[in-house]
């Protein structure tokens, strides 16, 4: 799976960033690959959002360091500005400007025009160019969206930085999202994209899973989810809340946790799910369907963040 | 298990001038239901939502509401139901203890049950050493349950949540729907709108509104079935937008 002569674009040492009392990022170091889709995924506060601004030389790291593009982000950050793409997290467009307007200003602030660089934003400007004319202000989210995206591509940068670009788009706009980025590899273009959803976390590359300020794991998603060492079951029953508190009474249930339409569980000792069907139907759950199951991203975020009580 | 409907909407339409943001929706929602309201960007989701809390009135079609008709009785709608948002729902600048007292003034509650529910409510999600602290200094999931207790603090019938759990870490967010159970459990129908897929998957019921009308109603199970997906995220990228051609 690995490639022999994969080259870093970004290396980052022990960055750490407080803000007064608070240490949103306590050291965190890793490596990004030439044309991958990095992700980091974790919730609000875990240090996403801190992390792309040091690295987009919008904010010093407090200590570490870090190589963008063989750039250091501190000492060299002008010459790196003009190789970043970045789109953050609330798209950074002009409302009051249409949608051309707004892609030919960003055009020429990195001294560039739009028909240099058109090939590159074709597949995505497409959707949006009905709309020249309109005022950013009044797209929908999803076009909002291919906008932003057009707008930090626009002086063909070797990085993206994409800061939760998903976040209020709906579904279909996020799986076309997805794709575009997809296509972006062509062009060898690497792409750092933050998330809180778990489930985009099976679209990157690799991924790097963050939670208040530290990286719980970083490999290819499908690796982490190899990593769960523990045997995963998943129940079902119609009455959801009697069978969480069902569950959490079985002696041996070590983790509960609801998941959609089911419960994931881990028992003390393997093995032990045999008994449950019984301890099920004799508090009155008859309906009870038990399957053992591969874990998810989500599984595994759940037991590197300390899953090992059995929930509140 | 005789199902109560708490929600009924019949031949809802509603027109903006010449154009239908609400295609005669139909459907029902019971007692003590999860239920998930999904729809792309523009479908016609706030809408509704907007009608079903006595907001907005429909052009023509019957809506009833915990009893009340929304084109006749908005006003007693809106005192049986509870709203949260993700975005907005507590005072920042208020204690955990102001922002109860607060909205169970708004709700026209006696200060003394006020008192005693607020007590109640900060037992029960072990809160009760935070009761004078101010909201700006707590954790997100914190606030997020909190948000729900308060909004369901006046013991309505429905309680409208507006993505509920975006960007809380995996614990919280369970935490947060094991709230939502309990509540279900009780007899609170809990009407949920959200984008995330992923969500809708916890809710007993979804329906998918496309371009002002519903396209898809059943519990998760039954169209991950009908429409031969995995997830709730693929059945409605396939039907959530028919017309749309991907690139």
């Amino acid at each position: 799976m690995r490639n022999e002569q994969k080259q870093e674009v970004i290396r980052a040492s022990g960055i750490a960033k407080s803000f007064g009392t608070t240490e949103a990022l306590k050291e965190i170091s890793f490596g990004v690959n030439e044309g991958e889709i990095f992700g980091f995924i974790g919730p609000d506060g875990a240090g996403k959002t801190t992390l792309f601004r040091i690295l987009t030389t919008l904010l010093l790291p407090g200590k570490g360091s870090m190589t963008v593009l063989g750039r250091d982000v501190v000492r060299e950050f002008r010459k790196l500005r003009g190789e970043i793409g970045y789109m953050p997290g609330r798209f950074s467009l002009y409302m009051d400007l249409t949608v051309g307007e707004n892609l030919r200003f960003y055009a020429s602030v990195f001294g560039t025009t739009i028909e240099e660089n058109y090939d590159l934003i074709r597949d995505i400007y497409t959707h949006i160019e009905p709309f020249t004319n309109r005022l950013a202000g009044r797209l929908s989210g999803g076009m909002k969206q291919k906008l932003a995206l057009s707008c930090a591509l626009i002086h063909r940068p070797r990085l993206l930085v994409l800061d939760e670009p998903t976040t209020g788009v709906d579904a279909v706009s996020r799986t076309e999202f997805w794709e575009m980025l997809r296509q972006l590899r062509e062009h060898r273009i690497t792409v750092l994209v933050s998330t809180p959803y778990m489930d985009e976390a099976m679209r990157c590359d690799r991924v790097a899973l963050l939670q208040e300020g530290r990286i719980l794991a970083i490999d290819t998603p499908e690796n982490i989810r190899q990593g769960y060492s523990r045997r995963l079951y998943s129940v079902r029953s119609a009455e959801k809340f009697r069978l969480i508190t069902a569950l959490r009474k079985f002696p041996e249930t070590r983790t509960a946790w609801p998941f959609g339409e089911d419960v994931h569980v881990t028992f003390r000792e393997e093995g032990r799910a045999s008994g449950l069907e019984n301890f099920l139907r004799e508090v009155g759950i008859t309906d009870a369907r038990i399957t053992e199951i591969r874990a998810g991203i989500e599984d595994c975020f759940l037991e590197l963040m300390g899953g090992a009580h059995a929930g509140p | 298990m005789g199902k109560q409907a708490v929600i009924t909407v019949r031949q809802l339409v509603k027109k903006f001038g010449a154009f239908t943001a609400n295609d005669h929706l139909s459907f029902d929602v019971y007692e003590g239901e999860i239920f998930g309201f999904l729809g792309a960007n523009g479908a016609g989701k706030t809408t509704a939502i907007r009608i079903l809390s006595g907001l907005s009135q429909p052009t023509s079609g019957s809506v009833r509401v915990a009893g009340f008709d929304a084109a006749r009785e908005p006003e007693k709608i809106k005192k049986n139901i509870g709203y949260m948002c993700q975005k907005f729902s507590l005072y920042e600048d208020l204690t955990v203890r102001e922002n109860i007292m607060l909205y169970g003034g708004i709700y026209g509650m006696p200060k003394k049950v006020i008192r005693e529910r607020c007590g109640e409510l900060l037992d029960r999600l072990q809160f009760s050493a935070y009761g004078d602290r101010l909201i700006a200094g707590l954790p997100l999931g914190f606030r997020q349950k909190l948000a729900f207790s308060v909004a369901v603090l006046h013991q309505p019938r429905i309680v409208f949540l507006d993505e509920p759990t975006g960007g809380v870490d995996p614990v919280a967010r369970r935490q947060f729907w094991e709230l939502i159970y309990e509540t279900a459990a009780a007899g609170i129908t809990v009407f949920v709108t959200t984008h995330y897929m992923d969500e809708a998957e916890y809710c007993d019921r979804i329906s998918i509104m496309s371009e002002g009308k519903i396209v898809a109603i059943g519990t998760p199970e039954e169209l991950k079935s009908t429409w031969q997906a995995a997830s709730v995220e693929e059945v409605f990228v396939k039907i959530a937008r028919p017309q749309h051609v991907t690139i």
